[in-house]
């Protein structure tokens, strides 16, 4: 029989009830079991118990988009490296991304990486399969075998569906399922052999840029051929400020849309390309740590994707986590590769946002708990909130415990992070997953772990 | 530091009358004389011996200026590099002699570089070396033909000749070390 | 203050001005856009005295004897790289030219690697060639050997823009308050984003004359937040040439065509080709520059190219005197970076 755990002082807040109270919490085989006020939870004789005075304790955070590179990749990331590093971050359940190789565009592809989650993942690991056969964009995948292997949505994240008439006929074909359909906003034309944003900084380091307009003809067209088919439609990773106008406008006409923002595209502009304020360079750099797609845009950028966490336009921040090994990245900017290592230093980035008063405490747990899990729905069960009865996923966090990013101690495989070096204010103490302690901070002693 | 003045105005002028007789003594004549000047100082005192023989001969020769930054033995060593002046030189010197014109004397090691870059500017019948000052301390076995004043010193003390087309007055002074210290600057 | 010792070696400091490049303080050359007026303005007296040497019979001077200068150019470049050879040559130091697409490079050995191990060679100075914007920046942060950018990407060419200041001070006399006018592909084009930089340093007015596709994109908000001045921008040729002082011509890369940015070369030159007449309307003596290698015909006449206003073939022996200058103010001396 497995000890129970009491939570002690815990300064709970849980969206999805609404709750912002100090209480402790019992959990028990697994759940939990009980929230009550402070002493009134009556307690086993070998429970381990938790201090967590000055914490706060909240749902465990889901990340509806993270790239865990098992089959294929296994030198940037494993669903074991990848499943610590997600536990790190405060993350309980992950939605990994399709395109590995070969890409997860069949059952069987589904079924060995749920296989390897449950032998090696720490945390709870869902899958989103592929749109079209091997991503190219030219046959839809067999989409409700895929659904019944479980699948939270269907993506071909890395290459946009390119033809209009292919992403129509996934939205009809799937419709009834009511899975998203998650597409990877770039117009081709227009992005190809871009690096990074086009505007006057690529203009300064004489790169190649993708303009703003690229992402937006994409969101366009889906919204469009949403608002047709009745499908759901997720947009992934927003970065501009034409399509937060775009999602706010479909949202206004009743289309099934939801849509996520990643912390990096919250907190960095495209000038941190050009260095980073952690390091004193004598020379410009071009860092690739800083390469990513869709890539940083303006502080104007910035702005309006924190106004459209603030007013619902954005459902949920997800982080994107593309784990890189350091050949990919030690590079000329032109051919490294794309993608930040984003799930250790998700949290510590974000309540930058919250110490600056851009936005509430209460507003950034709920894009991380009960909005994603409202996307993914029930069937993988209560998802995203501490309701007693519901699995105990639960993340706690110090809101303002001060640590400095370095890269070299990520449990991910990725150090590939633009915040090296970076203060932060904001960490994640205790991970708990399923009832049991996947990851504490060194600086809590908690008994049997 | 304190300083003392060893040559005054008149002396100099003096040095640089008997030095202008003892070219044109030895040349027997002033016929294909070339007077190159050492950046920086001894370009005005190539200019003053080349007055002063036209006025003895009625020749006028040419007058160049060499700056042999490029040529030092010990750039690598220094922290700062020297900065550059165009050199100039304004005639073939092939078969002429060249009468190299320096402010001071030293280790002989300046001397030593402008003899290569004469020798990269063509191949001259002579090359002689007329001086202000001497002051010892030979490094190289090199020799001055022409010397306006010998003044042994010790090396911790230190040489300056001022001219007037550079620093307003004509003089040369010695300065010397304090008790304990020196400053160890340029 | 420290108590004089007895030296072996007595420097001749004495009978010389005292040493004094305090003003320089670079350990690469990477672009313009860290130079100060005074450190171009020093970099340019130092070619004045490098060219003379290139007049005389024996091009050659001892100052570099013992370094070794090696030229990575990962894409081909015949005059750039001979000119840097040259230069290196004139000053006495070893040099060798490593051709990217026949050596490890091309197997895949990466950036950094191909530049340590040139370190351990004994490379003194590396001159690199870059497809990539950014690539001699990713090596000066990886290894310290001194770096000179002889061309990266889309981004820097900074000897080049020197040697146009150069060429330009050695006729007009002067940098400021003149006109330059760049036109043709300013967005594809190193040498005008270093000119920019540097002409601008200096005090030149630059006009900027190209079709909306081959122009900087945000350009309005660049020059604002790089506090750049005296740039303007003016699609008509025959609008941006009055009054120049210096009309630059860029070189169109076929491949601009290829690629969609322009409908034909027919229509580019019609409207961008420097002629005659259209140099009629800048000053009388308004010099007419190109980087090379030139496009006769194309953005520039036959005539002009080889014309009387025209210092094309001077500014590629001036090109020789700055980058003896560059090697000399980055390597003629003890490395006093680590």
């Amino acid at each position: 029989m497995r000890p129970d755990l009491l939570i002690k002082n815990a300064l709970i807040i849980d969206p999805s009830q609404k709750t912002d109270r100090v209480a402790d919490v019992m959990i028990s085989q697994g759940k939990i079991t009980r929230i009550g006020e402070k002493g009134t939870v009556p307690v086993q004789k070998d429970s381990i118990i938790i201090d967590v005075a000055g914490f706060v304790v909240c749902p465990g955070f889901i990340d509806l988009h993270c790239h865990l590179r098992e089959p294929g990749f296994e030198d940037k990331e494993t669903i074991a490296t990848g499943t610590r590093a997600a536990a790190a971050g405060g993350f309980t359940t992950l939605c990994c991304m399709p395109n590995t190789n070969p890409p997860l565009d069949t059952r069987a592809t589904i079924d060995y990486v749920k296989q390897k989650a449950e032998a090696d993942g720490s945390v709870h690991v869902l899958n989103i399969g592929c749109l079209t056969k091997g991503r190219q964009g030219k046959e839809l995948t067999e989409m409700y075998e895929l659904a019944d292997a479980g699948v939270i949505g269907f993506s071909d994240d890395g290459d946009s569906v390119a033809s209009s008439r292919v992403m129509h006929l996934a939205m009809e074909y799937g419709r009834i399922l009511h899975l998203p359909i998650i597409d990877h906003f770039e117009d081709n034309d227009l992005a190809n052999g871009g690096v990074m944003n086009e505007g006057w900084v690529a203009t300064r380091l004489g790169l190649k840029g993708i303009p703003a307009a690229a992402e937006e003809i994409v969101v366009a067209r889906d919204i469009a051929l949403a608002k047709l088919t009745g499908a759901r439609l997720h947009i992934a990773h927003v970065s501009t400020e034409g399509s937060v106008e775009l999602i706010s406008n479909a949202k206004e006409k009743g289309i099934a849309i939801t849509a996520e923002v990643s912390p990096h595209h919250l907190t960095l502009n495209e000038e941190r390309i050009m260095g980073s304020p952690a390091r004193k360079n004598k020379y410009l750099t071009y860092d690739t740590n800083a390469k990513v797609n869709p890539p940083l845009r303006t502080k104007k950028d910035i702005a309006a994707l924190i106004q459209g966490l603030k007013d619902g336009t954005i459902d949920a921040i997800a982080t994107d986590h593309a784990p890189h090994t350091s050949v990919d990245k030690l590079c000329e900017f032109g051919l490294a590769a794309f993608g930040i290592s984003g799930l250790e230093t998700a949290l510590g980035c974000l309540m930058n946002l919250v110490h600056e008063g851009q936005l509430d405490l209460i507003t950034l747990i709920s894009k991380l708990t009960c909005e994603p899990a409202g996307i993914i729905g029930t069937k993988h069960g209560e998802l995203g909130t501490l309701k007693p009865g519901c699995q105990a996923d639960i993340t706690i966090f110090d809101p303002n415990k001060e640590w400095v990013v370095d890269s070299q101690n990520f449990v991910s495989k990725g150090k590939n992070t633009p915040f090296d070096g970076y203060q932060l204010k904001g960490k994640v103490m205790v991970t708990i997953v399923s009832g049991n302690v996947i990851y504490h901070d060194t600086s809590i002693k908690i008994e049997g772990y | 530091m304190p300083e003392k003045t060893l040559m005054s105005p008149v002396d100099i002028e003096r040095a640089l009358v008997r030095v202008a007789h003892e070219i044109v003594e030895r040349n027997r004549g002033a016929e294909r004389l070339v007077l190159v000047g050492m950046q920086t100082r001894g370009v005005p005192l190539a200019h003053r011996l080349a007055t002063t023989i036209k006025n003895l001969e009625g020749i006028d020769n040419p007058v160049g200026s060499l700056d042999i930054s490029l040529y030092r033995d010990d750039l690598s060593s220094l922290e700062l590099k020297p900065v550059l002046h165009r050199t100039d030189v304004p005639t073939d010197i092939t078969d002429k002699h060249v009468i190299l014109v320096d402010d001071v004397f030293y280790t002989g090691r300046s001397i030593r570089a402008a003899m290569d870059a004469i020798m990269d500017l063509g191949r001259p019948r002579s090359i002689q070396l007329a001086v202000l000052v001497d002051r010892g301390h030979r490094e190289i076995p090199i020799r001055a033909d022409y010397v306006g004043k010998n003044i042994p010193t010790a090396k911790s003390e230190e040489i300056q000749v001022q001219v007037v087309e550079v620093d307003g007055e004509d003089k040369v002074i010695i300065l010397q070390p304090e008790k304990e210290v020196i400053d160890e600057n340029d | 203050m420290k108590t004089i010792e007895p030296k072996s070696v007595t420097p001749i400091a004495e009978t010389f001005p005292p040493p004094s490049i305090s003003s320089w303080n670079h350990h690469h050359v990477l672009d313009l856009d860290d130079f100060t007026r005074e450190e171009i303005e020093l970099t340019l007296e130092i070619t004045d005295a490098m060219s003379e040497i290139l007049t005389r019979e024996v091009k050659k001077v001892p100052t570099l004897r013992g370094k070794t200068i090696i030229n990575l150019f990962y894409e081909p470049s015949t005059r750039t790289r001979s000119s840097f050879d040259l230069a290196a040559k004139n000053l006495s130091a070893d040099t060798i030219s490593l051709d990217a697409s026949r050596s490890s490079i091309a197997k895949g050995e990466s950036l950094i690697d191909s530049l340590r191990t040139l370190r351990a060679l004994g490379a003194d100075v590396v001159v690199m060639r870059h497809s990539q914007s950014g690539a001699p920046y990713l090596a000066a942060q990886h290894v310290n050997t001194s770096i000179i950018n002889a061309g990266d990407g889309w981004h820097a060419h900074p000897s080049q823009a020197l040697l146009d200041l150069y060429t330009i001070r050695r006729h007009l006399g002067k940098l400021a308050d003149l006109k330059v006018v760049l036109i043709g592909d300013i967005k594809h084009s190193r040498v005008a984003h270093s000119n920019i930089w540097g002409m601008t340093t200096m005090g030149a007015k630059v006009t900027l004359c190209a079709p909306q596709t081959l122009l900087p994109y945000g350009l309005a908000d660049f020059t604002n937040q790089c506090h750049i001045p005296n740039i303007s921008i003016e699609p008509r040729i025959e609008v941006a040439i009055k009054e120049a002082d210096v009309v630059m011509p860029l070189r169109l890369q076929l491949e601009r065509q290829q690629s969609g940015l322009l409908p034909t070369l027919r229509e580019y030159i019609h409207l961008y080709q420097l002629n005659e007449k259209r140099l009629s309307l800048a000053k009388p003596n308004a010099l007419v520059m190109h980087p090379g290698p030139v496009n006769e015909g194309i953005e520039i006449s036959l005539e002009v190219a080889h014309g009387a206003q025209s210092v094309i073939e001077e500014q590629v022996t001036n090109g020789i005197a700055i980058r003896m200058a560059l090697f000399y103010l980055v390597a003629g001396g003890k490395s006093n970076e680590t």
